[in-house]
């Protein structure tokens, strides 16, 4: 089907495919950044955010054109309302990805507190969340999105822990205060990231199944045993 | 055996506001008012309905759609039994209104249609003044005094959403008339009987839009009176105007639902690909 309407709808769903690339891409350069006390990358991280705020107003400017032209119902209904919030969402987790490179940017100028363990995993089960809900939005994969849902938990409970340590460390040495601090925020960023893609992933569900999933805490898993 | 209300019985209504007839008084709509039964129907060897089942509510807008030829305009056309003009038709099933079937045998098709309005797609105010198209029906009825007759005419448009625009020229030709306003005219015409049930045959589809929204904002205030089944093309009609929307194709009626649910996350792919402009 090659309506010229169809192709509107395909033209917001590619929209919404390089803006999900784009903020995947500059999530993990983030976390290179941190990981590697590597300074242009968190140059690389900045500049991109720009352009995946530009796509989330060009997402919307094509939403509410489509909406005001063609009446939408049913599907195209649901599409419409869920490409606009997807696009919020994944343009909220870019802007994590430019806090994280800039609190990265602020660490790299002292020696590393401690060997980076926690933050690497939580960020590394945040990066598969946002990578599966970017697939189950294009496999049309209710069950995934699911899945991702259940996942949110766990980065919560590293966050916690995280929190603990690093309080525990800030205590014990109040020299670390500022390190730790900003490790605190990349872990608070990295959370919220995780969010966002549980948010990404509810709206998924509506959109493929018309059934709000939304504020159901039955289907976020239970939390790891520390 | 049970009758439909006859339309003198219901006479204090036509000289009274509608809204304020209902609510200290109305009983709870019958959400089963119409009852469509296995019903088929048929233009000589060709099947027009298959076996078509489903409920209309009470005092509710219920909009069916569908492609051309899916068979919509027949079954609100057998309603008030239009149908039988045409020769060779058949039917099987039934349909039943307020408890009484439209096929007993001792039923007047004459006094049923007077019970059941109809509005067309193209408004048919005949070359009358537009005081003498809304008694009209009541004229031919016998009735003749006049007290009566201005007190219909003058609830009848108030209804239609016209009095405002034509009381002072109620006597000049209703074809003088704007098409949005011989519309509600043809309305008013149709409600002036008091009838249980209002059928729409695209009522708006010569209208511009501002006639449109006249008509539908008319269509809304009248359910609270009346029945209302209309038959759209329009789907962003269907949505604003009902309450039920019944999906047809191909002569059988693929989903009845709420319209909020038909239009947001219908249960059948096939009215999800109609509703959306995929096929049809």
């Amino acid at each position: 089907m090659s309506q010229f309407w169809e192709q509107q709808l395909n033209a917001i769903r590619e929209t919404l495919l390089m803006m999900g690339g784009l903020t995947e891409r500059n999530l993990a350069l983030a976390m290179r950044a941190l990981v590697e006390r590597d300074d242009k990358l968190c140059d690389t991280v900045e500049a991109e955010d720009t352009q995946i705020d530009q796509l989330e107003i060009q997402v919307d400017e094509m939403v509410v054109s489509y909406m005001a032209t063609h009446g939408p119902v049913a599907k195209d209904c649901r599409l419409m309302l869920t490409a606009s919030k997807i696009s919020n969402n994944l343009e909220r987790i870019a802007d994590q990805a430019t806090k994280i490179a800039r609190r990265a940017r602020e660490l790299n100028t002292e020696p590393l507190l401690k060997p980076l363990i926690d933050i690497p995993l939580m960020a590394e089960i945040a990066q598969e969340m946002l990578r599966d809900s970017i697939t189950c939005f294009v496999d049309q994969n209710v069950e995934l999105a699911i899945e991702i849902i259940a996942r949110d938990k766990s980065v919560d409970s590293i966050n916690k822990q995280t929190h603990r340590e690093l309080t525990a460390q800030m205590i014990e040495e109040p020299g670390t205060i500022t390190r730790a601090l900003n490790l605190m925020t990349i872990a608070k960023a990295i959370e919220r990231v995780a969010d966002h893609c549980t948010n990404i992933a509810e709206e998924v569900f509506y959109l493929y199944k018309g059934e709000d999933i939304r504020h159901d805490h039955t289907l976020k898993g239970p939390a790891p045993s520390a | 055996m049970p009758t439909m209300t006859d339309p003198a019985s219901r006479e204090p209504s036509r000289v009274t506001s509608s809204a304020a007839l209902m609510e200290p008084t109305a009983p709870e709509p019958n959400p089963h008012f119409i009852q469509v039964r296995d019903y088929s129907f048929f233009y000589g060897k060709t099947q027009a309905l298959h076996g078509v089942d489903f409920q209309i509510p009470e005092r509710q807008v219920t909009a069916l759609i569908g492609p051309s030829g899916c068979g919509k305009s027949t079954l609100l056309r057998n309603f008030n039994r239009m149908n039988d003009l045409i020769d060779g038709v058949r039917h099987t099933g039934d349909i039943v209104v307020n408890g009484q079937s439209l096929y007993d045998p001792d039923l007047e098709v004459i006094a049923l249609r007077k019970r059941i309005g109809m509005v067309f797609q193209k408004s048919n105010p005949f070359p009358k003044s537009i005081y003498e198209n809304v008694v009209y029906a009541l004229r031919m009825a016998g009735q003749k005094d006049r007290k009566t007759l201005d007190e219909v005419a003058e609830q009848s448009l108030r209804d239609a959403a016209l009095w405002d625009e034509v009381k002072d020229r109620l006597h000049a030709s209703a074809l003088g008339l704007s098409g949005g306003q011989q519309q509600r005219l043809c309305i008013a015409r149709a409600i002036a009987n008091r009838p249980e049930i209002l059928l729409m045959d695209e009522p708006c589809s010569a209208l511009d839009p501002i006639a449109t929204g006249k008509v539908e904002e008319l269509i809304h205030s009248l359910k609270k009176e009346f029945t209302i089944v209309i038959v759209t093309h329009n789907m962003q009609q269907a949505g604003r105007c009902s309450d039920k929307t019944a999906f047809f194709y191909l002569g059988k009626l693929i989903e009845f639902d709420k319209t909020e649910k038909i239009f947001t996350n219908p249960a059948q792919k096939q009215t999800e690909e109609y509703i959306t402009g995929r096929f049809g």
